[in-house]
């Protein structure tokens, strides 16, 4: 590597993570399948801003405000993991999203809640969504022919992206073996009980240049930061 | 229809019946006398409970006025929500995602009061996607800037409380509680809103020729959120008669229009009215005229997001149906699964 830049913060990408999902869940508004799911999803998408504007604020020193990060940054300085940037799709592709997110974000917040500038609350909001996206699982996978189907059909487009997780983020204290392999029991854990199968598909891109956590994102990410930093660059320098 | 099942509290003893048969069964002195049970109570400021009787029209009207209130919440998310992945500070974005959490909280909340009367969500949603129940017309216009965020704020809901604080002493219980927690957090967005556009006022000069445009389109739309004139207004006098209303739509509209006057001044944005002007006499802010063609064409569905508004909620409702019917059918597998274990368990302890 003959890069010069600083090396990223630790806590940078999982302030990106939580910043970019909380976006994403952000989209259903107003789309939800039930009025209570709109109440549900906005909660969790709220958590997971709250939790991206604390780990931001702590990075001020270094990066400058929460919005010079969030809105000022290019495509490739953002370290979210790809999963967090997939889009929506359906219900079930978004229930999937978030379990496979919460069983990975539920258990390293717990480990890292005393050196994370997050309040304690964190971990418990985090527990919240992996029980919210565990329930629906289970509904989904057991429910109807075709919820079973959208629910396996979001398993297998998804399983790509859960690999990248478990790469180790210079800088944090983690055993991520141990995590890896928690979170393996959890989701087959999940699995067994909602009928889903475990898929046999690698659970990370070939391509060696890396993935989110390098910098490297998927196609609708360029799209969904257009549309997020769009306003705020039209106006350089102005007060919201 | 719910049957009847008791008169107003408090008044057993004037109908001399408990338990009695359904509105249709009653003989016509019973019914009189839960008629006067009901209108004692409605005079004396008394609230009408779901188990107490209450004249058929009384709980129509109701429904009407409560599903269309609710229908205007969920509907209502989506202009707004149509600026939460633009939103341009984190700050911002939290408390708009936050704001049109909460309509869909009121939305639960007024749904769950027309459900005390016997009429289920269900019924109502397929009502409103089949275009039979309305919703406020105001959420027919387009957010076209950011500003508009603030000026829906400021306005709209600043309009929405205006008409609906005097609803919090409405004689229904649990349309009034409801509306209590509403009114709550319906003042935040106002000065949500009121903030949102300060902002830009003191901010540079894009930012303030936005908020002064956003302004210009809803200035009037938001007068008209307070229905026609009282003298065309045709449920007013009854809804009043009932205590359901308590105040002409002409009186708020008034109430409204003194109440932003200063509040424009303050913020330094001009209200889009020439005719606006102090009258010392009156005590009040006399104003223009209101074009009520463009109000009864947005009323027909003419506005500009009119098809827009409804077809999101129907599309929403028809691509979450898969969703709901796995949660019922996920439900009934566990069910069946229980007493099935209930039952294997009883036979195994068997002797
Ligand atoms: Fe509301
Ligand atoms: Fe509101």
């Amino acid at each position: 590597m003959t890069s010069t830049a600083p090396p990223t913060p630790a806590t940078l990408p999982l302030g990106d993570d939580a910043l970019i999902l909380s976006h994403r869940l952000g989209e259903w508004a107003g789309h939800a399948p039930v009025l209570e799911e709109e109440v549900a999803l906005a909660n969790i998408a709220l958590d997971l801003l709250g939790q991206a504007r604390a780990l931001y604020t702590g990075l001020a020193d270094v990066l400058g405000s929460e919005d010079e990060i969030a809105f000022l940054r290019e495509e490739r300085a953002f370290r979210n993991c790809q999963l967090v940037e997939q889009p929506n799709g359906d219900f079930a592709h978004t229930i999937v999203r978030q379990l496979f997110f919460s069983t990975y974000q539920q258990p390293l917040y717990a480990r890292l809640s005393p050196v994370l500038p997050l309040a304690a609350k964190a971990v418990r909001e985090t527990a919240y969504h992996r029980d919210h996206a565990e329930q629906w699982t289970l509904r989904l996978g057991d429910g109807t022919e075709e919820s079973h189907g959208r629910t396996q059909r979001a398993v297998d487009t998804l399983w790509r992206y859960t690999g990248e997780l478990f790469q180790p983020i210079e800088g944090l204290e983690v055993d991520w073996q141990e995590l890896a392999e928690e979170w393996s029991a959890g989701v087959r854990d999940v699995f067994d009980r909602a009928g889903l199968t475990v898929p046999e598909g690698p659970r990370e891109g070939a391509w060696s240049a890396g993935a989110g956590r390098q910098g490297l994102h998927t196609e609708p990410f360029g799209r969904l930061l257009a549309e997020m930093q769009h306003l705020h660059r039209s106006h350089p320098g102005a007060t919201w | 229809m719910t049957p009847v099942t008791s008169p107003p509290h408090g008044h057993a003893a004037a109908a001399g019946a408990n338990g009695a048969p359904g509105a249709d069964g009653l003989d016509p002195e019973a019914v009189s006398a839960f008629q006067a049970a009901f209108d004692t109570a409605v005079a004396a400021d008394e609230r009408i409970e779901p188990r107490d009787w209450m004249p058929d029209a009384y709980r129509s009207t109701l429904v009407r006025q409560i599903a269309q209130h609710a229908h205007s919440e969920i509907i209502g998310m989506q202009p707004e929500a149509n600026w939460i992945a633009r939103a341009p500070s984190l700050r911002r974005k939290a408390i708009l995602m936050a704001k049109v959490q909460d309509e869909a909280g009121h939305g639960l909340y007024l749904y769950g009061a027309a459900e005390t009367l016997g009429t289920s969500r269900e019924e109502l949603l397929d009502k409103l996607h089949a275009g039979r129940q309305k919703y406020s017309s105001i959420f027919n216009y387009p957010t076209l800037t950011w500003a508009d965020v603030g000026a829906i704020g400021w306005l709209v809901d600043g309009a929405a409380i205006t008409n609906q604080v005097p609803l919090c002493r409405c004689s229904y219980g649990p349309y009034a509680r409801a509306m209590v927690r509403i009114c709550k957090e319906e003042s935040f967005h106002q000065r949500q809103g009121y903030e949102l556009l300060l902002a830009l006022t003191r901010g540079t000069e894009a930012q303030r020729a936005m908020a002064q445009d956003a302004v210009d389109r809803w200035w009037w739309p938001s007068l008209m959120m307070f229905g026609p004139p009282d003298d065309e207004s045709a449920h007013s006098a009854q809804s009043m008669a009932w205590k359901i209303k308590r105040h002409s739509n002409d009186e708020l509209r008034q109430r409204f229009v003194d109440i932003c006057v200063p509040q424009a001044e303050a913020l330094g944005l001009t209200l889009p009215d020439p005719d606006l002007r102090w009258n010392e006499e009156r005590g009040h802010w006399d104003f223009g005229a209101i074009d009520w063609r463009e109000f009864r064409e947005v009323l027909k569905g003419n506005g500009p997001c009119n098809e827009q508004r409804l077809e999101q909620r129907r599309r929403a409702h028809e691509n979450g149906a898969w969703v709901r019917e796995a949660a019922a059918a996920h439900a009934a597998k566990q069910s069946a699964r229980a007493s099935q274990d209930g039952a294997s368990r009883t036979a195994r302890s068997e002797p």
